[in-house]
């Protein structure tokens, strides 16, 4: 019965579930299985228990990584929804010349990451940026150090980030604005709701679909951010930029130390799941559970 | 059915033949490196040619950065599909592939050619030796441990050129004062620990290097004398410019020789921007070791020679393996990559001035200095070098924190 149904589809899709079964799943057994050996430059099987996850957990540099993926998925996302919503409104007032500014703000989603990154670093280099540019302008008490200030830093890699990404929540958002009745705003008007009113309490309700397709997208980039922090800063100054990512990729290949690569990376998609678990319960199982009832 | 299977046959059928011609032909090898600047190219072409000269077909596999190309040469071993040869640095980078059997023994020609009597420093031998046999051939040496000085920077501040780290913070002020950045560093993890180990062994000696990095001995790091050399590390950072983060090693030698900077501790590879810049040694730009003692480290370059179940390929590989050694070989190679040959009986009548210094202090076997990646794994040393870097860079982070989380990478078994 539950084979029989849409059978076509089910066989189309067996290619897609047999690769994710065993290239996804298999690959995470096999992480999981080697992350319990102290395998260096090739996987070699000789257990030795936790203590590549003791090793990991007493490394100060993964607590900088973790905090920093924190602080970069906190900014990044709430940057990109709030810049790329406001964008959007103001695209959406009818003004002229739209198209013109449509592609400069999506323009920087076009780049590739690495791109992004030694742009912005040169732009927030101390000594040939902005701040080297306003010093020769006669503005020396101008300071703009975040790329080499080891608590900003991660800030300047947010900024760049949010630059890059904002124009695409835009378009998302420009999209859904672009669906809303025209007869909901005229009533709103007959209403007298103020403009912003408007925005807040109808309409970005009514533009949900686009606002959760936002965030699982800017989400979903978060996690793995890497290209961009390695043309940036390369982690750096210090490791004060270094990420869970990062991590795992040196001591994949610079380090040979392979079972703590994958003691990093297990630990990494454990913390995927805690945080897309519940969400995923609710899409699927209530929200079905509700659309039946 | 049957059109796929000639089409599984079409995928197939290349592929065998490939592996046919590869057998049969005359000598093919693929070698994985990663010298890819100007100057290195010219260095691996001198043994592209003596290997096609020998009638040979050179299969060349350049790939950027280190990291990159060991990357992949491991990648392609654990695949099945090793290359002929592949570089890595004189270092414990490649210990696990010959634990897990996945080298070429080069003995049989080590023994017959007699290499453990011409190759020199002997040191060299103990990196490729393992129970008794050659895995690897050592190419080329080069060392760390080099201060770069600009004359006339030092001229126009009116302060005497510092021959020991201690002589270059006395002198920095007024190098400072005259409108000069006294010390370019590329702020890059490796970049810091390389000027860090300067000042650990131009002020503590040879001896004390070994004891901690060697012997791994926590009572000798705890003595004091560490803590001693990680103030001087940060005693230097005054005379640092705020953009070093992120810097590259080239860029920051670039300032010296434009004269913005007085000195860089790098590497003799930097010797190369100077030349390229057209400047001489000894007349606009001075290389001091620093230090009372003077001590020359052993890096530099190895070739291996991966395991394969076809037995032409090893024959190949011992063939391509005596060629490198060959003191004509030795001679264009070393010339052209500006580094130090492995065996004496070279002509280096090419070496300029600090090239000259290298070649006089490696003779000298009491100055022979060996850095911590020679004892120990790229994990260890690339732990140690977090410490430093966030050491470096975190003016917060104290020297006694700092001396703990040493002591943990000391200790942790690495």
């Amino acid at each position: 019965m539950f084979l029989k149904k849409n059978i076509g589809a089910k066989i189309a899709l067996l290619p897609m579930i047999i690769i994710s079964l065993t290239v996804f799943v298999g690959c995470i057994i096999y992480s999981f299985i080697y992350s319990l050996t102290n395998s260096k430059l090739i996987p070699v099987f000789n257990y030795v228990g936790f203590d590549q996850y003791e090793r990991l957990f007493k490394t100060r540099k993964w607590d900088v990584a973790v905090e920093n993926i924190f602080i970069y998925g906190f900014v990044f996302t709430i940057g990109c929804l709030v810049i790329g919503f406001l964008l959007a409104v103001l695209i959406d007032q009818k003004i002229r010349a739209e198209s013109l500014f449509r592609t400069i703000f999506l323009y920087p989603y076009a780049m590739s990451f690495v791109v992004t990154g030694l742009v912005w670093k040169w732009v927030l280099n101390p000594t040939f940026g902005i701040e080297h540019s306003m010093h020769l302008w006669g503005f020396t008490w101008f300071e703009l150090d975040w790329l080499v200030n080891r608590d900003l830093a991660i800030y300047a890699v947010c900024i760049a980030a949010v630059w890059q990404g904002a124009g695409f929540v835009m378009i998302l958002m420009l999209a859904g604005l672009r669906g809303i009745d025209e007869d909901i705003w005229k009533s709103l008007s007959i209403e007298g709701v103020p403009k912003w009113k408007s925005y807040i309490f109808v309409i970005l309700p009514m533009i949900r679909p686009m606002v959760i397709t936002s965030l699982v997208l800017i989400a979903a980039g978060v996690v793995k951010v890497y290209d961009l922090i390695l043309a940036l800063t390369s982690g750096g100054p210090g490791y004060s930029t270094t990420t869970p990512a990062m991590y795992v990729m040196e001591n994949f290949f610079s380090r040979a130390n392979l079972g703590q690569a994958f003691a990093a990376s297990i630990i990494m998609f454990i913390s995927v799941v805690c945080i897309l678990a519940p969400w995923a319960y609710y899409e699927f199982y209530f929200r079905n559970r509700e659309a039946k009832a | 059915m049957k059109k796929f299977f000639s089409i599984l046959l079409t995928l197939f059928i290349p592929l065998s033949f490939t592996n046919a011609s590869k057998a049969a032909g005359h000598m093919e090898a693929e070698v994985i490196h990663w010298w890819t600047s100007g100057g290195e190219q010219a260095a691996i072409s001198q043994f592209a040619k003596a290997w096609e000269d020998m009638g040979n077909t050179w299969i060349d596999t350049a790939i950027t950065g280190g990291e990159n190309a060991r990357g992949t040469t491991v990648n392609r071993i654990i695949g099945g599909n090793p290359p002929t040869a592949a570089q890595f640095n004189i270092s414990k980078q490649f210990v696990d592939l010959v634990e897990q059997g996945q080298l070429q023994s080069l003995e049989e020609v080590a023994s017959a050619e007699g290499w453990r009597d011409f190759i020199y420093p002997k040191a060299l031998i103990e990196t490729c030796e393992f129970e008794g046999e050659f895995y690897c051939v050592p190419v080329n040496i080069h060392s760390s441990q080099w201060m770069w000085i600009n004359k006339e920077v030092f001229a126009k501040a009116g302060v005497a050129e510092p021959n020991t780290i201690q002589e270059f913070i006395n002198v920095a002020p007024a190098i400072q004062d005259a409108g000069f950045i006294p010390l370019a560093l590329g702020g890059q993890p490796w970049q810091e620990s390389l000027m860090f180990d300067v000042v650990l062994s131009s002020t503590l000696g040879r001896d004390y290097s070994r004891q901690v990095y060697g012997d791994k001995d926590v009572s000798a790091f705890r003595d004091g004398r560490y803590e001693l050399a990680l103030q001087t590390f940060r005693d230097l950072n005054k005379f640092i410019d705020e953009g070093a983060p992120g810097r590259l090693w080239n860029e920051a030698t670039a300032m010296v020789v434009e004269g913005k900077a007085a000195v860089q501790i790098m590497g003799d590879w930097a010797r190369g921007e100077f030349a390229v810049a057209g400047k001489v040694a000894k007349e606009d730009y001075n290389c001091v070791i620093p230090g009372e003692e003077k001590y020359v480290g052993l890096g530099g370059d190895v070739f291996v020679f991966p395991k394969s179940s076809d037995p032409k390929v090893k024959e190949v590989q011992l063939k391509m393996a005596s060629m490198m050694v060959n003191p004509t070989v030795q001679a264009n190679f070393n010339n052209a990559k500006g580094s130090l040959p492995m065996r004496l009986d070279v002509d280096t009548s090419a070496a300029d001035a600090c090239m000259t210094m290298g070649l006089e202090l490696i003779k000298n076997p009491d100055a022979l200095l060996k850095d911590s990646d020679d004892y120990n794994s790229p994990a260890f040393v690339n732990a140690w070098d977090d410490v430093l870097t966030e050491f470096r860079n975190d003016s917060g982070y104290s020297v006694a924190d700092a001396m703990d989380d040493l002591e943990n990478v000391l200790t942790s078994g690495l």
